[in-house]
C-alpha cells in the first residue's frame, strides 16, 4: 500500500480515470433503474442483461449489415427500448396487479433467458469491438495520459444523466412522471394516459442500459455475462443512493466508482468490496439510502 | 331517457372496493348548472360514489352516464376528457411538484378554461406561492390548488369531495364564494359536505346517502320542512 506521501500521481490519476468511467456506467444503469423504479415500484432484474444486449447489438449490427459504432449509438437504444416497451406491455403489464415480487421473478427470468441464449450462440469467451477511428488515440494531460474514448464515454455518459435529469426535473413531461411516481391513480382521473407512460418509461429505462452496453462494447469484452456482473454493483449503488431520487442515482454512481478507483489505488485488495461495504454502512445509518426519502 | 341538460345520471351504480360490496344501486342525476350535494355520515359510501365516476374504484356495475355518453367501460384515462373534474377527499396536491406545476399538470379537456391569470386573480395566495412545493401550502391553500387546477383543466362538470374541511371559517367563506361564482358561470356541480352549513344556502338539491344507498332527496324549497328529518340521518 502506498503511504500518503509517496503518491504517484500518474497512478492515482489513472485509477480515478478508470473509477470515473466505471462510475458512468453505473450512473447510466442506476438512473435506469431508478426512473423505472420510481413510476412501477419494480426492480428490474433484467436491466443488466439489457446492457449486454445493447453491447450484443452494437456488435452484430456491424459484424451483419456494417452498421457502425454512430449509428449504432442511435439505433441500439432505440432498439433496447423498443424491446422494453413490448417487456412492459405484453409481460409486466399483466401482473401488474399482482405482488411486485411477479414483476421482479419475471425480470429476472428475462436476464436468465437473454443470458443463456448469448452464451449459446457466442459462448462466453467475449468478443471485442474496435473503438471507431475517430476516438482512437488519446490527450496527454500534464499528469496522464488521456485515451479518446474514455473521454468520450464520461462525457456522453454525463451529457446523457444531465439531459434525463433535466427532462425529469424541469419540463412537463417530467411533471407526469414525478406525479404519476406519487399518485397514478389521480393522474389518471385527470385524464392523463397513466398506462401508456409507464410503457414509456421503462422503454426509456432499459434504453438507458443499451446505451451503456453500446459505449462498453469497445473497452469491455462483449460477453453474455458483462451485464451480471455489473449489476450486482449497480443494486448496491441503487441501495446506497436510495430509489426516491433521480439526481441521486447519478450522483452516487459517479461517486460509487470513484470511491472504487481511489480503493484500487490506496488499498487495492478492497477495491471489489468497498461498495458493498458502504451499502452496509449506509443500510444501517439511513436505510432509505443517501437521497431516499425517510419511510 | 337522458334529457338535454342533464350532466350527470347514474343508475342502479354498484360498486367494489375488491370483495367489499361498498355501493348499493345508487341512483341519481345532477342537471347542467346545478350544484348538487351528496350528505352522509362518514363511511356512507359518498367518496366511493364520486371515485366511481372518475373509475377509481375496483369494480362497478350498473350505468353512469356523463355528458351523455355512457362511461362505465371507459378506461379511467378517458373520463376526464368528457368535461369532469375531481377534487379528491385528501386533495392529491403532488409534494414533488411545486404549485405552478401542480395548476399545469392536469391536460386541457375543454377549451374554454379559466386562464392562469383569472386563477391567480381569483386565489392570489398560489400566485404567491407559485414556486413553493405544492404541498407546503396551508391546508387552506392546497384546497384552492386543487379546485384551481381542475377549473384551468376546462372541466365544466366538478366532483368536489368534502373541500371544507378542517379549513378555516374565512376559507370556508372563500370556497362558499368561489362555487356562487362558477354556478353563476354554468359549471355543473356535484359536492360531497359534511358541513350542511355551507352547502345549504348555495345548493340547489341534496342526497342523502346510507350504507351504500340513497335514501332521500331534498330539494332547496324542501329544506325547512325537511331539516328535522336531515338532522336526525345526519346524526347532528
Ligand atoms: N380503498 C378502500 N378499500 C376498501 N374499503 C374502502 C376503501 N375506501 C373506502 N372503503 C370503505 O367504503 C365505505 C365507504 O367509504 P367512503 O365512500 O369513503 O365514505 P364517505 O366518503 O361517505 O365517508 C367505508 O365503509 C369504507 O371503509
Ligand atoms: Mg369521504
Amino acid at each position: 500500500m502506498a503511504s500518503l506521501f509517496d503518491i504517484n500521481v500518474f497512478g492515482l490519476f489513472g485509477q480515478l480515470l478508470i473509477g470515473l468511467i466505471n462510475g458512468s456506467f453505473y450512473a447510466l444503469l442506476s438512473l435506469g433503474l431508478a426512473i423505472i423504479f420510481g413510476l412501477l415500484k419494480i426492480i428490474n432484474f433484467a436491466q443488466g442483461a439489457l446492457y449486454m444486449l445493447g453491447a450484443f447489438m452494437a456488435w452484430m449490427v456491424l459484424q451483419y449489415f456494417g452498421i457502425n459504432y454512430w449509428a449504432a449509438l442511435f439505433i441500439v437504444p432505440l432498439a433496447v427500448g423498443l424491446i422494453g416497451v413490448i417487456m412492459e406491455r405484453f409481460l409486466l403489464r399483466r401482473i401488474s396487479n399482482e405482488d411486485h415480487l411477479y414483476s421482479l421473478l419475471l425480470t429476472f427470468g428475462i436476464a436468465l433467458i437473454l443470458q443463456g441464449v448469448f452464451t449459446h450462440i457466442f459462448g462466453s469467451s467475449g468478443l471485442s469491438y474496435k473503438i471507431p477511428a475517430e476516438l482512437k488515440g488519446g490527450f496527454k494531460l500534464p499528469f496522464m495520459y488521456l485515451p479518446t474514448y474514455r473521454a468520450w464515454i464520461i462525457v456522453v455518459s454525463l451529457l446523457v444523466c444531465g439531459l434525463t435529469w433535466y427532462m425529469i426535473e424541469k419540463t412537463k413531461l417530467g411533471a407526469y412522471l414525478r406525479a404519476g411516481t406519487e399518485n397514478p391513480k389521480l393522474m389518471q382521473a385527470f385524464g392523463i394516459n397513466v398506462p401508456l407512460i409507464v410503457t414509456l418509461t421503462f422503454g426509456f429505462g432499459v434504453g438507458l442500459a443499451g446505451l451503456g452496453g453500446v459505449l462498453a462494447a469497445p473497452i469491455y469484452s462483449v460477453s453474455p455475462y458483462m451485464g451480471a456482473d455489473l449489476l450486482i454493483v449497480v443494486f448496491a449503488i441503487v441501495v446506497i443512493g436510495g430509489m426516491g431520487s433521480i439526481g441521486g442515482a447519478i450522483l452516487t454512481g459517479l461517486a460509487m466508482g470513484i470511491l472504487e478507483g481511489l480503493t484500487k489505488y490506496f488499498y487495492p485488495e478492497a477495491s471489489t468490496t468497498i461498495i458493498f461495504v458502504v451499502m452496509v454502512i449506509v443500510l444501517l445509518l439511513k436505510p432509505s439510502g443517501l437521497f431516499g426519502k425517510e419511510a | 331517457m337522458m334529457t338535454g341538460n342533464e350532466k350527470i345520471r347514474i343508475r342502479d351504480l354498484h360498486a367494489f372496493y375488491g370483495e367489499s360490496h361498498i355501493l348499493h344501486g345508487i341512483d341519481l342525476h345532477v342537471m347542467q348548472g346545478e350544484l348538487v350535494t351528496l350528505l352522509g355520515r362518514n363511511g356512507s359510501g359518498r367518496s366511493t360514489t364520486l371515485r366511481s365516476i372518475m373509475n377509481m374504484v375496483g369494480r362497478r356495475t350498473g350505468s353512469i352516464n356523463i355528458n351523455g355518453t355512457e362511461t362505465l367501460e371507459l378506461p379511467a384515462h378517458r373520463v376526464a376528457h368528457l368535461g369532469v373534474g375531481f377534487c379528491p377527499e385528501e386533495r392529491g396536491i403532488f409534494a414533488s411538484l411545486n404549485v405552478e406545476e401542480n395548476l399545469m399538470l392536469p391536460p386541457t379537456v375543454r377549451s374554454d378554461g379559466m386562464s392562469v391569470e383569472e386563477i391567480y386573480e381569483i386565489f392570489p395566495n398560489l400566485l404567491e406561492r407559485r414556486f413553493s412545493q405544492g404541498t407546503r401550502l396551508s391546508g387552506g391553500e392546497q384546497q384552492m390548488l386543487a379546485i384551481a387546477r381542475i377549473l384551468r383543466s376546462g372541466a365544466n362538470i366538478l366532483l368536489l369531495d368534502e373541500i371544507t374541511e378542517g379549513l378555516a371559517p374565512v376559507i370556508v367563506k372563500k370556497l362558499g364564494e368561489v362555487l356562487v361564482e362558477l354556478k353563476r358561470r354554468g359549471l355543473t356541480i356535484l359536492l360531497v359536505e359534511q358541513n350542511f352549513r355551507f352547502a345549504a344556502p348555495i345548493a340547489d338539491r341534496h342526497y342523502v346517502v346510507e350504507h351504500g344507498h340513497i335514501v332521500e332527496e331534498v330539494a332547496k324549497h324542501e329544506l325547512e320542512a325537511k331539516t328535522p328529518l336531515l338532522n336526525t340521518l345526519l346524526g347532528v
